[in-house]
């Protein structure tokens, strides 16, 4: 009775033009279980968001999805170079991103807070040298 | 169970079967049955763009024939901009609009310029602090639709304003049944349309309960008439009203210019709106205040029932803009605009995509569509008569098809059985192998 649906992505590093694939890809899925259209954009921004910062500063990673009935936990891995003041990354506007990353309309700093503003649980697990683990949750009920 | 009406249908007489149309949908509408397309009308956005890839012209957009004008004792012609996209020629915008008058209608009036009444009322909403931004241009029904079905978070973006048709329609009807003490009944109004959407938008609004427009008539069905009624205008009647911004909106990033914000984006072809819808709704168009958004590249120029190619069309409208541009029609605020042009319905979230209404049914079932899509080779051929190998998955859970649908499954099913049978016809029965014995 109790039916998990979990999903597993490969996020590939520096590589744009397939940033946010996952996401999207977990976006459909949970568009086929009928779940509020609200409670799915939280997701996949979430997701979006976390995704994007394996691609920009951590070189790739993976994603782990796990879906059941009562919410949606996102785990992304890397094995990048974590965050040195988690606490600062967390602002609006703070970013580390270079000049290049964003003209594409990336690394404006809004990253994290975005990923808070969205998930209703986050866990940021990091270490410096060692790499980020994040995991969102979102609640379907 | 709702009807649903769809001004793009199949003749089954030409389909062939083939995977144009399946391949090219954008919300995976089509499937091929017994050797058929077969539309799911729940899904079906009319964008047209099955009739634009179907190489043997099995589908068709429904729309009304010259004769329907007859039923009114008035009949009025209202044209779209991208009408005046069709001509190569040097005749002015009034011979047009002349030689369109003379094929059987009473009066003329231009979309074009009650899309100038459209815009006005759209630089009202966009400087309203209360708007959600970006907004997003209700101008195409189809990107209406599409978001409809796939973009529920989106549908607060749409510009809840009636449509130019609507408008040209309601303002003709009203001032000819004024100036004719005519009762509106009367009035026939008929909207030469570029493309299906439009057809659909007047025999089935969502954005109300029923459309001013009483018939509609594509654009290749009336070109030919339309041409030779050209060749025969002596005088042309000065019937033009519309402004150089009015008319531009046939073409992409027409509606946009003339809102005079730089904050705007165009986007036309419908797979190139998916990716920006897409973008927005991530939250990565912040700074954007409006979208126009067109489902056929080139815009309505592009419309699939038009005769000209989109191209040509695009600078054959040029002619018609910079004329208007020079000429300096006026575009003064009149009465016209008063109108209150908020749509009285609204549109809803349509799941087409949910798989059961039950979410632990939805769940099991989407386990096995994971588990199914794993199982298939992923060449996404369409020969199984849906468009991906994770469509036919799709289609397996919903009980629509099975996974012999699949060829290669089918081989590798009928290789096993193969297996089987050889191994089998080795096994002897006892009592007639020879080489058996008793020790």
């Amino acid at each position: 009775m109790d039916n998990r649906i979990t999903l597993h992505y490969i996020i590939p590093g520096d590589d744009f033009s397939v940033a946010g694939e996952a996401s999207s890809s977990v976006k459909k899925t949970l568009t086929h279980l009928g779940i509020l259209p609200g409670i799915i954009k939280k997701a996949a921004i979430a997701m979006y968001e976390a995704e994007i910062n394996v691609v920009i500063h951590a070189g790739g990673g993976e994603a782990d999805i796990s879906i059941d009935a009562e919410k949606v936990t996102i785990q992304l891995k890397d094995q990048g170079p974590g965050i040195p003041d988690l606490e600062m990354a967390m602002r609006e506007g703070y970013s580390t991103a270079s000049d290049s990353v964003r003209e594409m309309g990336f690394g404006a700093g809004m990253g994290l807070p975005n990923m808070k503003r969205y998930a209703d649980s986050l866990d940021i697990d990091t270490t410096v040298g060692k790499g980020t683990t994040v995991t969102i949750i979102v609640y379907i009920k | 169970m709702e009807r649903y009406f769809h001004s793009v249908t199949l003749d089954e007489t030409k389909c062939r079967g083939c995977t144009n149309c399946i391949k090219h949908c954008p919300t995976e509408a089509i499937r091929v049955r017994k050797s058929k397309a077969r539309i799911i009308a729940e899904r079906c956005i009319d964008c047209g763009e099955c009739i634009r890839v179907c190489p043997y012209h099995a589908k068709k957009a429904i729309s009304d024939s010259m004769d329907a004008i007859n039923s009114f004792k008035y009949k009025v012609v209202i044209p779209a901009p991208s009408l005046y996209g069709q001509f190569r020629s040097n005749a002015s915008r009034n011979m047009l609009l002349t030689a369109l008058k003379h094929i059987g209608f009473d009066a003329v009036y231009e979309v074009a310029r009650a899309a100038e009444i459209v815009t006005e009322a759209t630089k009202t909403l966009l400087n309203k602090n209360s708007t959600v931004k970006p907004l997003i241009s209700s101008a195409c029904p189809a990107v209406v639709r599409l978001i409809q079905v796939r973009y529920p978070n989106l549908i607060d973006n749409i510009v809840r304003l009636e449509s130019p048709m609507e408008v040209a329609a309601e303002i003709a009807k009203n001032k000819i049944s004024k100036t004719e003490n005519m009762p509106i009944e009367d009035i026939g109004v008929f909207f030469i349309t570029p493309c299906a959407a439009k057809v659909t938008s007047v025999k089935a609004p969502y954005e109300k309960k029923k459309s001013f427009v009483d018939g509609v008539i594509s654009i290749k069905d009336i070109y030919l008439k339309l041409l030779n009624s050209l060749d025969k205008v002596k005088t042309a009647e000065d019937l033009e009203q519309a402004g150089y911004e009015g008319i531009r909106w046939a073409g992409p990033g027409g509606e946009s210019l003339a809102l005079g914000t730089d904050e705007f984006l165009a986007v036309d072809g419908i797979h190139n709106v998916i990716s920006i819808l897409e973008e927005i709704e991530k939250d990565r168009l912040e700074r954007v205040e409006f979208i126009e958004a067109l489902a056929c590249v080139g815009g309505c120029l592009g419309g699939p029932l038009t005769v000209e190619n989109a191209y040509v069309a695009r600078s054959n409208l040029k002619r018609f803009v910079d004329q208007a541009r020079q000429n300096g029609v006026s575009k003064e605020h009149t009465e016209e605009g008063e109108n209150d042009l908020m749509w009285t319905a609204s549109i809803e979230y349509k799941p087409v995509m949910k798989l059961d209404e039950n979410f632990h049914e939805a769940m099991k079932k989407l386990e096995a569509l994971e588990l199914i899509n794993k199982d298939l080779p992923g060449l996404d051929c369409g020969a199984c008569g849906a468009p991906s190998c994770r469509a036919l998955a799709e289609d397996i859970v919903r009980g629509n098809a099975n996974e012999a649908d699949c060829v290669f499954k089918l081989r590798e099913k009928v290789r096993e059985l193969a297996v089987q049978m050889m191994e089998l016809e080795a096994k002897m029965p006892p009592v007639l192998d020879k080489d058996w014995t008793n020790d």
